[in-house]
């Protein structure tokens, strides 16, 4: 695949304007605006309840281990979970930008 | 000669070995900067995950749980989970709009040389701070390791500082990478063996673990006491300490993404799609260890405890004492080695990104317009520019001694990451209207509030209040004007307001025109730098 395309401004305005484009950061939005917000909320909880909450986070589970302690090692998980969500979603990505890459090399003639 | 030494110059020889093959392969500026574009997707993970694991995370956060118990969790959580963030926002679309810096993809549609400048001094900011910790940690390890072989902590410190050097300079981005691969290795070894050394030690029982680390006895201003280490509150506490936390999470879900040594890691793979994948290797490695640190940690309190640890190197030594409860004198020796590759390690890669910044930045863009006047003038200025900023660091690190906690130190580099650098780099890929005044506001309004905020909070100005009876007598004896140790819940708020305001006030559309053309880049790698073939 060619990357070395030499484009001006206004090829780049049609690209971004083109259906595939708004296809592609659509999809794109749709999973990371999304994961991106739970992410945060679910990460700033932690300091916000071991803050503000800490006879519920100090609660004990099983032997002396708190709440608070597994909700901070949830988030390991949840950062994983998220990472693991990502790949899988990044293939629909990866093909949607291919097409758009495909079709740029065709209206270059190919070179 | 002691074990750990034999430990550490053994690792000194491979590297050194390995700087030697890649000075033979690299040539020019994309070589030097980027290791030509083509290290794999699991290199540049482990390389990630070296560059980020510093002497903060190894020692710095050990010794934290260790004496602060679930509270100092709270930095492994956050210096995991500010990943996500680089994954979701920031690693591809930096590889397909920038060059070697982070100013690169500020520069594309903004006025190159105040953004450039400006971005230039954030880095080096940032760096410095984390420089300082890693050599505060370097100093501590000396005192307490080297002390019977005859190498003082200022022959250890500039044996450092000149190692840094000759890897960056004879072996640029590619040596610096295959140094941090083989550390994160042998870091990483170090905690699964010291993780399991902990479970052994409590017979593989987590209820004796845990309620081992529940009480844990020490002694406080003389009294003894016994305290929960699994429960928060130890180090923040109220008034002010809960907020404080909320302030430490702001640092770490957007400073990590702002780090430029941690950043130009992913100028060095063939493509967005290779970036990706690297984050996700980092943040197995990543996540791994630092769920790990909890166990170290809690096991450094419940085992070795808090009287011996501040008795014996402080806060910093946590890992490496633990190390020598369990395993003798031997794993001691091999984990303090592992402790100096880390540095190592590190030290290489923020000189790098630094020399990056300063030779690419501001030395080529900013003073001479973007024009080389002789062919590989960057990546001299670069050689020259690592040079000075190793003989900086090590005037800095003897000036200075064991005295801070580094994972404290790297939170205030992270701060400035996380309120100039990030909030700038964010809106210039994701807001079409983001203009050149915007970026100057962001920048500089973002590395002052974090200047200002640490210089009148506790641990600038409070740090010897009145009342307090201290061994030094420090400058200022006043109440802090600012409560809060972190101040990111105040200056990333402001940067992210100044950059808007700026960017609101000037407009610019010759930048908002250039948008389409960074959006397309960044979102399908079209026009992006290729991989050398060679």
């Amino acid at each position: 695949m060619n990357n070395k395309l030499t484009l001006n401004p206004e090829e780049w305005d049609r690209i971004a304007a083109s259906r595939q484009f708004q296809d592609l950061l659509a999809v794109k939005r749709l999973f990371i605006v999304p994961a991106l917000v739970f992410f945060l909320l679910y990460y700033f909880l932690l300091p916000i309840l071991v803050g503000y909450a800490p006879k519920l986070m100090g609660t004990r589970v099983f032997s002396t281990v708190t709440v608070g302690y597994l909700f901070a090692l949830s988030q390991f998980l949840v950062g994983w979970l998220i990472a693991g969500l990502y790949m899988r979603a990044s293939a629909k990505f990866d093909r949607l930008t291919r097409d758009i890459l495909d079709e740029e090399q065709l209206r270059q003639g190919g070179r | 000669m002691s074990i750990a030494l034999t430990v550490f110059l053994i690792f000194v020889a491979m590297t050194l070995g390995v700087t030697y093959w890649a000075a033979r392969r690299s040539r020019g500026a994309s070589a030097y900067f980027a290791a030509g574009r083509r290290i794999t997707a699991w290199q540049n993970g482990f390389a990630v995950a070296g560059d980020f694991m510093s002497a903060a995370s190894f020692l710095g956060v050990v010794g934290l749980i260790a004496l602060q118990g679930f509270d100092g969790f709270l930095y492994s959580v956050g210096g995991f989970i500010a990943f996500v963030t680089i994954l979701l926002l920031i690693a591809e679309p930096l590889r397909n709009t920038g060059k070697y810096t982070i100013g690169d993809v500020l520069a594309y549609r903004l006025r190159p040389r105040p953004v450039r400048a400006l971005t230039a001094l954030s880095t080096l900011t940032t760096i410095l701070f984390y420089m300082i910790a890693q050599m505060v940690g370097a100093g501590a390890l000396v005192t307490l390791l080297l002390a019977g072989s005859g190498i003082s902590y200022n022959v250890a410190v500039t044996g450092v500082g000149i190692l840094m050097v000759v890897y960056v300079v004879f072996g640029g981005m590619l040596a610096t990478t295959w140094v941090q691969i083989i550390k994160a290795m042998l870091l990483c070894a170090c905690a699964l063996v010291l993780t399991v050394l902990v479970f052994h030690h409590f017979h593989f029982r987590l209820t004796d673990f845990f309620g081992a680390a529940s009480q844990v006895s020490y002694h406080q201003s003389g009294i003894l006491v016994v305290r929960d280490f699994v429960q928060a509150g130890l180090r923040y506490k109220p008034p002010h300490g809960p907020l404080d936390l909320v302030s430490l999470g702001f640092i770490f879900a957007f400073g990590t993404a702002g780090l430029p040594h941690v950043l130009v890691k992913f100028y060095t793979v063939p493509d967005a799609k290779t970036a990706r994948n690297s984050v996700v290797w980092a943040m197995i490695l990543i996540g791994s260890f630092y769920v790990m640190t909890s166990v170290m940690g809690l096991g450094a309190a419940a085992i070795v405890g808090p009287d011996y640890i501040l008795t014996h190197g402080g806060t910093n030594m946590a890992g490496p004492l633990l190390a020598q409860a369990l395993g003798g004198e031997l794993f001691l020796a091999i984990v303090s080695g592992v402790a100096f590759a880390t540095i190592l390690a590190v030290v290489a890669g923020l000189t790098i990104g630094a020399s990056a910044s300063f030779a690419h930045d501001f030395w080529v863009n900013v003073i001479h317009h973007g024009v080389e006047r002789r062919h590989g003038e960057t990546v001299l200025v670069a050689r020259v520019s690592a040079l000075a900023i190793g003989a900086i660091s090590i005037v800095i690190a003897l000036l200075l001694g064991p005295t801070a906690n580094v994972g404290i130190l790297a939170t205030f580099g992270m701060a400035v990451a996380a309120s100039a650098n990030f909030p700038v780099l964010a809106l210039s890929i994701f807001w079409r209207r983001f203009s050149t005044t915007g970026a100057i506001a962001g920048l500089s309004v973002g590395l002052l509030a974090v200047m200002g905020f640490l210089a009148v909070g506790p641990n600038v100005m409070g740090i010897d209040p009145p009342g307090r009876i201290a061994s030094v007598r420090h400058l200022i004896q006043a109440k802090p004007w600012f409560p809060l140790e972190n101040v990111g819940i105040v200056s990333v708020p402001l940067g992210f307001l100044a950059a808007w305001l700026g960017s609101v006030l000037g407009n610019e559309p010759a930048a908002e025109a250039r948008f389409n053309e960074l959006v397309v880049r960044s979102h399908t790698g079209l026009g992006a730098e290729q991989a050398s073939l060679h």
